[in-house]
């Protein structure tokens, strides 16, 4: 059950305040329960018509025709949108920041990049109407080579996927390619370290899945204005990214959200705003845009795959001394916000340790694949999945226990980190040290004693097994030749009946932490880096 | 356009109807039916119902049982003499679902769905079907043979009530408490004398539709329940299917879980 | 076509016009106007639509809207007494067993078809009277705790 361990770090914190550290009830929970939270489909609206798009049934493939002549005479439909209907057909998200160059059609012009992308849209006066009367619609295609892996995207002579990005990579500051991390020598890491592992970890694109799809509702209101009911979790934001693509001044456009039924990152890449405007500007009524299931699950912005190559070196003292990070984010046919994740991944690298030599590259990759978006901690997830998967293996190849491992590596207050930081506010140590006590994992002593605090450790070295002073293996416990103790990661036995650790894990520092920074003003690294 | 909706009191009617009318379906609980009508699918122009109460009809006696095929999940559990089947309704579905979802209905559901119809098929059930002003009865496992092609009304099943003890269920899925199955088994192992006589071994999930593990049926034949004794029949338990790769698994996998489930259904997870 | 049909609606009498084919879930929210019944799918796998009718849980995104002629229909808006909240409803207020609320009418009609038939479940029966239902946010844990709360009528207990 959910606890909070207030005895750590007390010294630094006031909690003699109102609201922090207290439960409070959810604002909008009484409506949830009572059924009366209004989402943005919970409007009734009189003569609302409703638009479907039609979507391409091809990866990559050139369009050659359209016919929808039968569609447009098809019982109930009121208008059909084309590419030239859409006032500013390329857009990308991040240009409301200027980062990155316009690359995605609201309507595919003359090429469609992915399965799923919307080439036409029908405005009928009934969603069935307007399915059906896709249904008539003929286009026909030449269909191109598509690419669906982000190595192969890159090799000479792959398909193009983005006119925008003809190389197949986002473009960063203008000129570069991918995103680097320099920090200390890697290569003089490797020759120095004792044991080198290098390893290739992927995932997989992940559904939101949100129980309420992706949707919009546009109104036309007095004065050529609109107001529009949207699903969206970012109000301002797509507010703005409509009025780009249909060319009026966002005063024009009253946004109404708030209750989201779910979004988890995948309700910020305006999929219908955009065009349920446009069709209620072409229409002059009362239009609504909702995803279906199936368009939510196969063509809704999922989390990108990303494939993610890290090599490492490290000391039989436990030290790791170089990490080198190689990564590759598919962001499917266009941006919309994978070259976000991209600066949030290389701000990550190498994760929560002090390492003095890092180095990464990673590339935002188009391939035609779903355009990826935004998820729960993007940019980080899978990099972390990679990272921990590797701090276990590199554990045991150096036969040290994973959690004392993590410890010893951890940021500590007053650390240099890769991006040229110092390391503030730091508390990886005090997590691992709870979590061990809670499985019953047992520690040693000095492990138990280490702080984040600045001096709240013992010095690395002399820390783990400390093999660069011992060569030969006097009593080697834990190295990887005697048998490594817990190589299969499972839950050790629970521990003699050692006296549990006290309360309150970390033992008071040596010292009072006279320059400690806890407390400090903490910033975002992600655009602070960020040159324009 | 919209869907014709028809609806019959007399089940003739609705047979007759269903035979003439152009993308006529009939409806049961509507579980698969509705998801094809939400979707506009073109395929489905009409609908055809009937409140005729024959097809509630459910009888248990010592020796047959009858179900009609509008008799839903949720009412096979709400009968206790019917116990040896509760594991095969469960199987179909979350509580709202059971309480829609209908015998006949599952016979039609297309693979991985099918678990009751999996079950059927090892109890060795007969399906009636309204023919005009008749009826036809015909083995379950010719219908599901030739079930794509038919437009004709199931109005029931029924089967020999099988002996105590003799009919096992299981259903295998990656989602808990309910999810789509990656394979169903149903056994029916008769015992005389501590061996196998007659057993009857349907797998769900395996094929187009359930089907009958014939192979493995005749290597149990005259064998006893235990590890020595079904050797031989999770040796040949994957003859004659041809599963697919779908979202729930790959054809390979399923293949490869299917003797060690078998095995689990027949003598336990314990015991290898 | 449209077709009349004539039902019980949270205890008052309800007539409408449906669309031939139409589910009932569309003819509550878009017809009759009760926007309480959420939909998430249209295709019976998210349970947001859930609803009583004649006391045994149903999904009205796959009830054809006809079928419902005479029957007694219970959904999330009929929940409250006046404004008396329903166990259920302080339960889940109190147990925090609802983040985007978007599955909560389904959810709460789950357990009141549960709690009116077995008002003493186990933790496993209210696991498996959940079982069609999905909920993004809260991963369950809450949701099962507040319907075992409602049950036992102990509000204030905490674990
Ligand atoms: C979320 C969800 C989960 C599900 N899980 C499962 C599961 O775990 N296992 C499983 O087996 N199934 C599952 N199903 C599928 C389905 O609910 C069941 O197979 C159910 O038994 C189908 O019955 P029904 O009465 O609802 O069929 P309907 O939808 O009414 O009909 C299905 C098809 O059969 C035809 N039909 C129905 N009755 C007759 C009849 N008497 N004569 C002629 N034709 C008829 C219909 O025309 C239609 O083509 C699931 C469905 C959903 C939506
Ligand atoms: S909307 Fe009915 S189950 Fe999802
Ligand atoms: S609270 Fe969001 S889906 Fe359940």
């Amino acid at each position: 059950m959910f606890e909070l361990r207030k005895d750590i770090f007390a010294d630094e914190r006031d909690d003699n305040l109102k609201e922090i550290g207290q439960p409070t009830q959810r604002q909008d929970m009484l409506g949830h329960v009572t059924g009366t939270s209004t989402y943005y489909d919970d409007h009734r609206i009189a003569g609302l018509l409703h638009l479907k798009v039609l979507r391409s049934p091809h990866a990559h493939a050139r369009i050659r025709s359209i016919d929808d002549a039968a569609a447009a005479r098809a019982p109930g439909v009121k208008r059909i949108i084309r590419a030239a209907d859409v006032p500013v057909n390329l857009n990308t998200l991040l240009s409301l920041i200027q980062f990155g160059k316009d690359d995605e059609p609201s309507l595919a012009n003359d090429i469609v990049r992915y399965k799923g992308e919307p080439i036409l849209g029908i405005v009928a006066t009934s969603e069935r109407a307007a399915i059906e009367a896709l249904g008539l619609v003929r286009v026909s295609y030449d269909q191109l080579p598509a690419v669906f892996d982000v190595e192969e995207a890159l090799k000479p002579g792959a398909p193009s996927v983005n006119a925008t990005y003809p190389k197949n990579t986002f473009e960063y500051h203008g000129k570069y390619d991918h995103q680097k991390l320099r920090y200390g020598d890697v290569e003089a890491g490797f020759a120095q370290a004792d044991v080198v592992l290098e390893e290739r970890y992927q995932m997989s694109p992940i559904e939101h899945a949100p129980v309420e799809t992706n949707g919009s509702i546009a109104v036309p209101d007095t004065n050529g204005r609109f107001v529009v009911y949207t699903s969206t979790q970012a109000l301002f934001f797509s507010l703005d990214t409509a009025a780009k693509i249909n060319a009026v001044p966002s005063n024009q456009l009253h946004f109404i959200g708030g209750t989201v039924g779910g979004g988890f990152g995948g309700k910020v890449d305006t999929m219908t705003e955009p065009l349920v405007i446009l069709a209620a500007r072409l229409t002059g009524a009362p239009v609504r845009y909702r995803f279906s299931r199936h368009e939510e699950m196969q063509f809704g912005a999922p989390r990108g795959a990303e494939r993610i190559y890290v090599k490492d070196g490290v000391m039989r003292d436990g030290r790791i001394v170089a990490r080198k990070v190689r990564a590759y984010f598919d962001s499917g046919a266009y941006t919309r916000l994978s070259s976000y994740a991209v600066v949030k991944c290389v701000a990550h690298i190498p994760g929560p340790y002090t390492i003095p030599n890092a180095h990464a590259d990673v590339y935002c990759v188009f391939t035609n694949r779903t355009p990826a978006t935004a998820m729960r901690g993007f940019g980080v997830t899978a990099l972390d999945f990679a990272l921990e998967c590797q701090m276990d293996k590199l554990a045991v190849a150096i036969g040290m226990d994973p959690i004392e491992f993590r410890i010893l590596n951890a940021y500590r207050d007053g650390d240099m980190k890769a991006h040229r930081r110092e390391a503030k506010n730091c508390a990886l140590i005090e997590c691992a040290q709870v979590a061990a006590e809670k499985a019953n994992w047992p520690l040693r002593e000095q492990f138990r004693r280490m702080s984040s605090r600045i001096g709240g450790g013992a010095d690395r070295t002399a820390a783990g097994v400390d093999r660069s002073r011992a060569p030969t293996p006097a009593a080697p416990a834990r190295t990887a030749a005697a048998a490594p103790q817990r190589v299969a990661y499972e839950r050790p036995a629970p521990p003699a009946p050692t006296p549990p650790p006290a309360r309150g894990a970390p033992p008071p520092p040596p010292s009072p932490p006279a320059g400690s920074t806890h407390g400090a003003p903490r910033f975002s690294s992600v655009f602070g880096t960020r040159r324009r | 356009m919209s869907v014709n909706v028809k609806t019959f009191a007399r089940l003739a009617d609705a047979a007759s109807a269903l035979a003439n009318e152009r993308g006529a379906r009939f409806m049961g609980g509507g579980t698969v039916l509705m998801r094809l009508i939400n979707d506009t699918n073109p395929a489905v122009e009409t609908v055809v119902r009937s409140t005729d109460q024959s097809l509630l009809h459910l009888a248990v006696s010592s020796g047959r049982i009858e179900l009609g095929s509008g008799v839903t999940m949720a009412a096979v559990l709400a009968e206790r003499d019917l116990a040896f089947l509760h594991a095969a309704a469960r199987a179909v579905g979350g509580p709202a679902i059971r309480e829609a979802a209908t015998v006949g209905g599952n016979l039609f559901a297309r693979t991985p769905y099918g678990d009751f119809a999996t079950a059927l098929l090892a109890l060795d059930a007969t399906v009636t079907l309204a023919v005009g002003l008749g009826q036809r009865e015909l083995p379950l496992e010719e219908f599901l043979d030739r079930r794509e092609r038919g437009t004709s009304l199931v109005s029931a099943v029924a089967f020999k009530r099988p002996a105590a003890e003799a009919f096992r269920f299981l259903k295998v899925t990656r989602v808990h408490p309910r999810g789509v199955s990656v394979l169903s088994i149903a056994a029916q192992l008769p015992l005389a004398s501590g061996r196998i006589t007659g057993a009857r071994i349907a797998f769900g999930g395996m094929n187009r539709t359930p089907v009958r593990a014939k192979a493995a049926e005749r290597a149990l034949e005259g064998r006893a329940l235990d590890a020595a004794g079904i050797a031989p029949a999770l040796a040949v338990a994957a003859e004659g299917t041809a599963p697919a790769d779908d979202a729930i698994a790959s054809a390979w996998w399923r293949r490869e879980i299917l003797p060690v489930h078998l095995r689990r259904l027949l003598i336990g997870p314990g015991q290898a | 076509m449209k077709t009349p049909v004539q039902f019980r609606l949270n205890g008052e009498d309800v007539a409408a016009f449906a669309e031939s084919g139409a589910n009932l879930l569309d003819v509550l929210r878009e017809v009759v106007g009760d926007l309480s019944v959420k939909g998430g799918c249209w295709q019976g796998s998210c349970g947001a639509c859930t609803v009583l009718i004649d006391g045994a849980p149903r999904l009205s995104c796959l009830t054809l809207a006809e079928s419902i002629a005479g029957r007694s229909i219970e959904t999330a808006a009929g929940l409250r007494r006046g404004a008396e909240l329903h166990p259920l409803q302080i339960a889940f207020m109190e147990r925090f067993a609802a983040q985007c609320g978007y599955c909560t009418s389904g959810m709460l009609m789950a357990a009141k078809a549960l709690l009116d038939r077995n008002p003493s479940p186990t933790r496993e029966d209210v696991v498996e009277a959940l079982g069609g239902n999905i909920c993004r946010c809260t991963g369950y844990e809450p949701i099962i705790q507040a319907v075992l709360d409602a049950a036992s009528g102990d509000r204030r207990r905490r674990a």
